[in-house]
């Protein structure tokens, strides 16, 4: 299902006409309408006149989340508070959050890319859709909230938490679409199991957004409410949710290429990648009046698919996020996630889930020491289980990572577990 | 004829071995015998006790990674030849020793040894055939 079938299945050569114009037009934006911007521009003695091309793009400097909030709050908006209408903001773990702004044009872009994402999503306007995401600053819930509306769907803005009532709800009103975060769609669907009430719900669909989501973790929440989920990708700095989405494919998240620029880059040296390399993502939203920003980090790593979809969408398709720049960590100059590290371990049995990992130098060369616990005692008969073991764990790693690693068996419970985010590295290369 | 032996990994670490006794301390478990063999990086704690299953669990509610095995126990005459005398039978059966520890007991002229075999089943019925005495439960456990 299309929302704007036309600019859904632009061909490649439109499209790229599209973007230049909305580069265009945003380079502008900023040099004429946000002081910070020009000045960062006048320093590398760019003017917007230099962007000819789509590849003009690379000339541009990279904007970092530091730099909305160096500027808090209204510093790199183009327009005057006057002309905006809506505020929202970062949840931001730490200090003040990171503050967005839209115009009424910025909204009703954005209302169209969440209307093409639920739209991909077989979403329609019989559709009677729950949202449990927190409404408040967060982009999640009213972006899904507008996009929704817009099709004509019937949202219920529920708001997060309340689990008893959602599912009264749920019932009661024949929802059958349901907004949520992974991990709460999953509780969702196994107190309605619980409870017997599964087959009492109309529900078919479910858009996942706001935090990562394993394809397990997808398959069970599908099977446990007998529904078809997507997953849905942004962020407040971009817009929100709806910069891509997952259409019934499910093989990638089309991003609206006629209203975002996406780049992969090397998170360390900056420079761009070869169509297909997993690094960061990086945007220029070509559509913002009221918060134009220019080559945006978006710190996740992806790449991208420009492969036609069966959908018949000529979107390019990102991958699922599979790991932050952030905990990107650089090894005899091979770039390393730590969530690869973990996909690698996890597919080993007799070992568990933690793991830590040390980086050391000696004579100038790096050493990568991977610490795992031995959680199964089936092993110890023989040391050469254990040395296999070690082996397996070695060459896997080897072939992932491109980089050998030594590994190291210690006790179960001995690695430290972390509640929310893991600080899996320990770096003794500078000391 | 067979009794049970813990094996305890341990992180090769300060500390690590003693943290082990401790919690057979304080379970009230008494070692009978033990060795411990290690690599650079980790060892493996064999220990012969008294009560087996106990120590087990003990060791396994302190969040050690532990695992109980059977293992054969022989009595052989404390004199020069006396441990060959058992590996040869054992050769001539064809049955290999992975590894094994000895221990002199203070009950008898005998020492004791402890070995992990290939094949238990013949090492046994060869063992005894030949007139070796093995080591049993009543003797090792209370």
């Amino acid at each position: 299902m299309y929302w704007q079938e036309e600019l859904e299945t632009l061909d490649r050569e439109q499209l790229a006409g599209i973007q230049l114009k909305g580069l265009q037009k945003t380079v502008a934006n900023c040099y004429e309408n946000v002081p910070y911007y020009r000045e960062k521009l006048s320093r590398l003695g760019i003017h917007p006149s230099d962007i000819k091309t789509l590849d003009d793009v690379r000339k541009l400097p990279f904007t970092k989340k530091s730099e909305l909030r160096d500027n808090y709050p209204y510093g790199l908006f183009a327009r005057p508070i006057k002309e905006m209408v809506r505020i929202h903001g970062s949840s931001g773990t730490t200090g003040k959050p990171t503050i967005v702004g839209y115009t009424r044009h910025d909204l009703d872009i954005w209302s169209d890319c969440v209307a093409r994402v639920v739209s991909a999503a077989g979403a329609t306007s019989g559709d009677v859709v729950q949202i449990a995401f927190g409404y408040g600053l967060f982009t999640g819930a009213l972006g899904l909230h507008q996009g929704l509306e817009k099709i004509g769907a019937t949202v219920i803005p529920m708001s997060a938490g309340n689990t008893e009532k959602q599912l009264m709800l749920m019932e009661d009103l024949g929802v059958t679409g349901l907004v949520a975060t992974p991990s709460y769609a999953l509780y969702l669907s196994e107190v309605a199991k619980q409870k017997g009430i599964v087959d009492r719900l109309k529900l078919k669909v479910g858009f996942l957004g706001a935090e990562s989501c394993t394809p397990e973790m997808r398959a069970q929440i599908e099977a446990n409410f007998g529904i078809i989920a997507t997953d849905n990708y942004g962020m407040s700095e971009l817009t929100g949710p709806g910069v891509s989405g997952e259409c019934i494919c499910r093989d990638g998240l089309h991003i609206w290429e006629d209203h975002f620029l996406p780049e992969i880059i090397d998170p360390a040296t900056g420079e761009n990648l070869p169509e297909g390399s997993y690094g960061e993502l990086v945007i220029t939203p070509l559509f913002k009046e009221g918060l134009p920003l220019l080559r945006y980090r978006t710190g996740d790593i992806t790449r991208l698919n420009y492969a036609p979809c069966p959908c018949g969408r000529t979107h390019v398709r990102m991958d699922k996020v599979c790991g932050r720049s952030d905990d990107m960590i650089v090894i005899k100059g091979v770039n390393v996630f730590p969530s690869q590290i973990e996909s690698v371990l996890l597919t080993i049995s007799h070992i568990g889930p933690h793991y830590l990992l040390i980086l050391t130098r000696e004579n100038f060369m790096d050493y990568l020491e991977v610490q795992v616990e031995l959680c199964d005692g089936t092993l110890l008969e023989r040391y050469g289980e254990l040395e296999a073991l070690r082996k397996t764990i070695r060459e896997r790693l080897h072939s992932v990572l491109g980089l050998d690693a030594r590994v190291k068996l210690v006790d179960p419970n001995t690695i430290e577990r972390f509640q929310g985010k893991a600080k899996r590295v320990v770096d003794h290369r500078y000391e | 004829m067979l009794i049970k032996q813990i094996s305890v990994f341990i992180e090769n670490r300060t500390g690590r071995l003693r943290e082990i006794t401790t919690v057979l301390r304080d379970a009230g478990i008494d070692i009978r015998a033990m060795s411990v063999a290690d690599t650079t990086d980790f060892g493996i704690l064999r220990l012969i006790v008294d009560k087996p299953e106990e120590a087990q669990r003990a060791l396994a509610n302190a969040k050690m990674t532990v695992s109980i095995t059977s293992v054969i126990g022989i009595a052989v005459s404390d004199r020069p030849g006396g441990l060959c005398s058992a590996l040869d039978i054992l050769f001539n059966e064809g049955v290999a020793v992975e590894y094994c520890y000895a221990f002199i007991s203070h009950a008898s002229e005998n020492a004791h040894v402890i070995l992990r075999v290939d094949n238990n089943e013949r090492a046994v019925k060869a063992l005894s055939d030949a007139g070796f005495q093995f080591l049993s439960a009543s003797e090792l456990y209370q």
